[in-house]
Formats: C-alpha cells, structure tokens, sequence
C-alpha cells in the first residue's frame, strides 16, 4: 500500500550558497507518527512547511516530489492546495498565542476552519462546541465564546489542536507544540495527542528538539542536520543504537540520556 | 558556613485594575528558606509563575522583598545602603535567559563584559583591556571576535559573552536565571559544561534557576522544588529524584518525558486538595524536607 504521504528528493532554498532543505526523503504511513528531530536552523521546519506549500519567498522548493493521498502536492494549483490545507493536512504550532486570532472567540475560530471548507454557520458552530470538549476543555460551550487571552497556555494549545482536527484531516504537522508549555501541561496535552491519534487515526508528522517528546510520542524518527536528513528509523533504533555521528553527538548531549548502546537511564 | 542564606523571603506585589477595581495581592514569594554552600550548584526548580525567578531577583535586590532575610557572607544584604549594595555586587552577579534581549545590541562585545569593571572603577584602561581578553579566553571565545557587535554572534556564543560579564568581576556567587533555556541540546550541554568547568576552577557557588528537571538532576547537589510561591521540597538532588514526597513534586517529576519508550508511563496528576498549602517545610529524612 502506498503511503500516506511521501517525499522524495525535497529540496529547498532561500538564495543562500547552502539550500535549506537538500535532498530529504521520508514516507508517513496512515495512522503513523513520524518525530523530526534536530536543533534550529536544521530545515525541521522548513521541510514541513515545504509540504503544505507555505514557505515564504525568497525561498522556494527546488526539486522533489511531495505524493499526498495518490497526487503530488507541488503540481497542484494554488485553489486545489486551498482544499488540502486544513481539510487534509492541518498544522499546529509552537506558539498558540500568536497563531490566534486575538480579537476571534475561540469558538468563531475553530467554526472559521470548517465553514472556509463547506460546512454552514449553524453546522460548524454546534461543531466547534463539539471539538472543544473532544480536547478536554471543561465547560465547552461557555469557552467558545471566549478569547484567547481569556485561557491559559495549555487551553489555547489544545484550542489550536481543535481547530487543526475540525475537518478530520488524515494527517496533521505539529511543529514543536509543546514547547512554549510547562512539563505537566506539556504532558497532559501529549496525553491528548496520542489519544486524538487513536481515536481519529491520524498521522502525525511531529516537529521538535525534545528527544523525551520523541521517545513518548514517535514510532520512527527522522534526525536532520545543516538541511539534510542524516539518519532514519524506527524509535528504539534510533534512541538505543544511533548510526550516524551526528544523531550520537544529540544524544549524548541529552541529560540523562546513557551513552548509545549502554541502554536507556 | 554557608556562603548565602535566605529567610522567609516573601515578595508580593499589589495590583490596582483600574480606578475603582479592587486591589489585589499576587502572593510570588511566599516565606522561602534555603541557604547555599561555599562551592555548591543548588537548584531551584519549578514552573511558570512559581516564584524562582522572583525569589533570583530578590536576593540581588534587583526587586526589593516584601519581608525575609537574605544574608551573604553572614551579612545582612537587604539592610545594605545603596552604596553598600553597589559593592556588594561585585560579588553576586546573574546570567539572564535570553542571551539576544539582555546584551545591549548597540555595544561591542568588548565594551559589554568591560562595562562592570568601568561602573565599578576597576583597573586602569590597560588592565582593563587585558582582563576582558582573559575573560573572553576564559569562557572559550576568540579574543579576535572582541570588536564585534552580539548579532554577529550565535545563540551560544551570547550566552558566553553574557558569563564573561558576570565573572568580570570576580564574583563568589552566580546566580543563572535559566541560563541555558533558550539554547539548542549540544549548545546547552556546551554552555553547562563552561558553568561546571568555572565553578571547579574559580570555586563558583551557584544559584542555578531552571525549569528542566533532568538537567537540574544532572549538575546539582541540592535542589528546592517551588510552587505558587512556596519551596514544597528540597533536598540532596538524588534523595528527591528517588524518593519524592510533595504531590506536586510527584506530578511534577511524572510528567517529564521519559526517554525509553518502553519503560512504563505512570502520570500522577496533581490533586490540589490532597496537601495543605500553608504547610511548613519539614525534616523528613536526613537533608530531605518537604511542606507536609
């Protein structure tokens, strides 16, 4: 079976001598997810941005093929890839704050993602409340009509994930969504994660630095370096017995993580 | 003897919302009690909003405590003159988090770490000069790069430049105020090791604030564990990492990542009924408290 997504020979550059993104392949199986690590400026980013088309000029994609759901993604017209983002492919990040609309309620943010893909006013608004509970905020009706600044940090990151599932896409990009959070919040919302992940069967292509995040979330990873996609496996591989040099030099910098091949601290 | 000692400090600020609102109280620090030995690197734990980076602040008088004690030195810090605060200075120094916001990008590099030594009147231009390359050799910088201005600089490389102005000085004590939060995994481990490699070499003590538990596991011998203003535990970093007491320091150690994906996730979540807030800190093992 072909997989969900699959990206071949993606390159990227911003006009600079080194491209962004130099020659990185990797697949998504439906229901999968695929942890990208590696530290800043490695084109983490920028290869997930790459696929739902929004890398700003003056980057733009050189070469490679981005197979989503049997077309390819780079051929599409801009209308056909307004179709896909958000229905098909969602992304949730880092920083739920500015990815808000501040001035939105919550609920008219949420309906907005499903109202721009078909749905009616009323359908979408009796959704959002739906969605809000499915994300585990109490009190979900009261809190639609509330504005971001209204909730705490952990509230609006799972509004962002509400909104990034309202159209049930197979596949959602989370670029380090737990980040910006505090470690029992981050944990209740990787618990909500993986538990939206069964229920819905998603994939999940996720974005971060944090091998802990990797090693509680991840079925394989991707490690990249200076734009390059230096090493990929499957979890317990990659933590245990780490091929490459560099994807060995993360590791050991991670505290308490034991040398490779002594196991796991 | 220990080198700082802190007694019931307490911070409160007092908020106004407007002209006929309500005053209210935030209560950041409430009645915290720890001291820190000559040599040693305590860790002061906690989340967003818990009090550890107010608590930092207070011991240097960058904000000034509603009550408490601090003493360093055996002196009583918070009943020092303006001037007598200067001076003491010299010797308590801080690394801020964010090596992009607390370097004044108008400067150069050479003038940021001189700076402390002209404020405090130290050395003639000559000797200054010669100093500021020593420091710069001293936290792994090329003495070539002096001229530049911090955005030539990486993420890293600031927060090198940020330590050699806080050692320009010569201080006894550091406090790091998430020192490496901001930083990339190898660049943090790089960083840390500069901080370990200092306190062996220049007999540094040091107040390291952080919200990263495992790397608080790794470089600490004690740490306190705040929350809502209060320290809720503290003891020898590997008597509380094996044997947390607190519900909070239970939910708080269960919720960190673990890095083996097989080992059994047990997630304590955090009942706020199940402990008395107000409760002191008490002996519960040799070198191990807990508010219970």
């Amino acid at each position: 079976m072909a997989p969900l997504l699959d990206v071949q020979h993606l390159s990227v550059s911003f006009g600079g001598p080194m491209p962004a993104v130099d020659d990185v392949s990797f697949h998504i199986a439906a229901g999968e997810t695929l942890g990208v690590v590696g530290e800043s400026g490695s084109g983490k980013s920028v290869t997930a941005f790459s696929i739902l088309r929004l890398v700003q000029p003056p980057g733009r994609v050189t070469s490679g093929t981005v197979r989503f759901e049997g077309r390819d993604l780079l051929t599409l017209s801009e209308a056909q890839m307004r179709e896909v983002r958000g229905a098909r492919i969602s992304l949730i990040f880092q920083e739920p704050m500015t990815a808000l609309n501040p001035v939105m309620r919550v609920g008219d943010q949420i309906a907005e993602a499903l109202t721009v893909h078909g749905r009616s006013r009323a359908e979408a608004q009796a959704r959002a409340i739906e969605l809000i509970d499915a994300v585990k905020i109490p009190d979900a009706a009261r809190r639609a009509r509330d504005y971001p600044h209204q909730l705490s940090g952990g509230m609006r990151q799972r509004a962002m994930i509400a909104i990034a599932l309202a159209c049930h896409p197979p596949l959602v990009i989370a670029d380090e969504p737990t980040t910006a959070l505090d470690v029992t919040i981050q944990a209740q919302v990787l618990d909500l994660l993986r538990e939206l992940k069964t229920r819905f069967n998603l994939a999940l292509l996720l974005i971060t630095h944090d091998f802990g995040v990797i090693a509680e979330m991840a079925d394989r990873v991707a490690v990249m370096y200076r734009g390059r996609l230096v090493e990929e496996g499957p979890v317990r591989q990659i933590l245990r017995a780490p091929a490459h040099e560099y994807t060995q030099a993360l590791l050991a910098a991670v505290p308490g993580m034991a040398k490779p091949g002594g196991g796991v601290r | 003897m220990p080198l700082l000692e802190v007694a019931g400090l307490t911070k409160h600020f007092v908020r106004t919302p407007g002209l006929f609102g309500k005053t209210s109280v935030v209560r950041a620090v409430q009645d915290v009690t720890f001291s820190i030995d000559e040599g040693e690197m305590f860790g002061l734990v906690g989340e967003s909003g818990s009090g550890k980076s107010t608590t930092g602040r207070c011991i240097l008088r960058l904000m000034e405590p509603t009550a408490g004690e601090v003493r360093f030195k055996g002196e009583n810090v918070l009943g020092f003159s303006r001037e007598r605060m200067r001076r003491a200075r010299r010797d308590m120094q801080i690394v801020f988090q964010d090596p992009y916001s607390s370097l004044n990008p108008r400067m150069r590099v050479r003038d940021i770490v001189e700076e402390p030594l002209v404020i405090h009147k130290l050395g003639s231009g000559d000797e200054r000069r010669a100093r500021v390359k020593e420091l710069f050799e001293l936290v792994g910088l090329e003495p070539a790069h002096l001229e530049r201005y911090p955005h030539e600089f990486s993420g890293g490389q600031r927060q090198r430049i940020g330590i050699a102005r806080a050692l320009a000085l010569n201080p006894a004590f550091v406090i790091a105020d998430e020192a490496v939060s901001a930083l990339d995994v190898s660049i943090q481990a790089q960083v840390v090791k500069l901080l370990l490699d200092l306190q062996a070499r220049l007999k540094l003590t040091y107040l390291f604030i952080a919200h990263d538990l495992r790397l608080v596991e790794h470089i600490c011998s004690r740490v306190a564990v705040m929350y809502r203003g209060r320290i809720v535990e503290m003891g020898d970093t590997r008597a509380l990492f094996a044997n947390p007491t607190h519900p909070y320091t239970k939910a708080l150690l269960s919720a960190i990542p673990l890095l083996d994906p097989d080992a059994p996730r047990t997630r304590i979540e955090l009942d706020p009924a199940s402990f008395d807030a107000a409760a002191p800190l008490r002996e519960i093992a040799a070198g191990h408290l807990a508010a219970l």
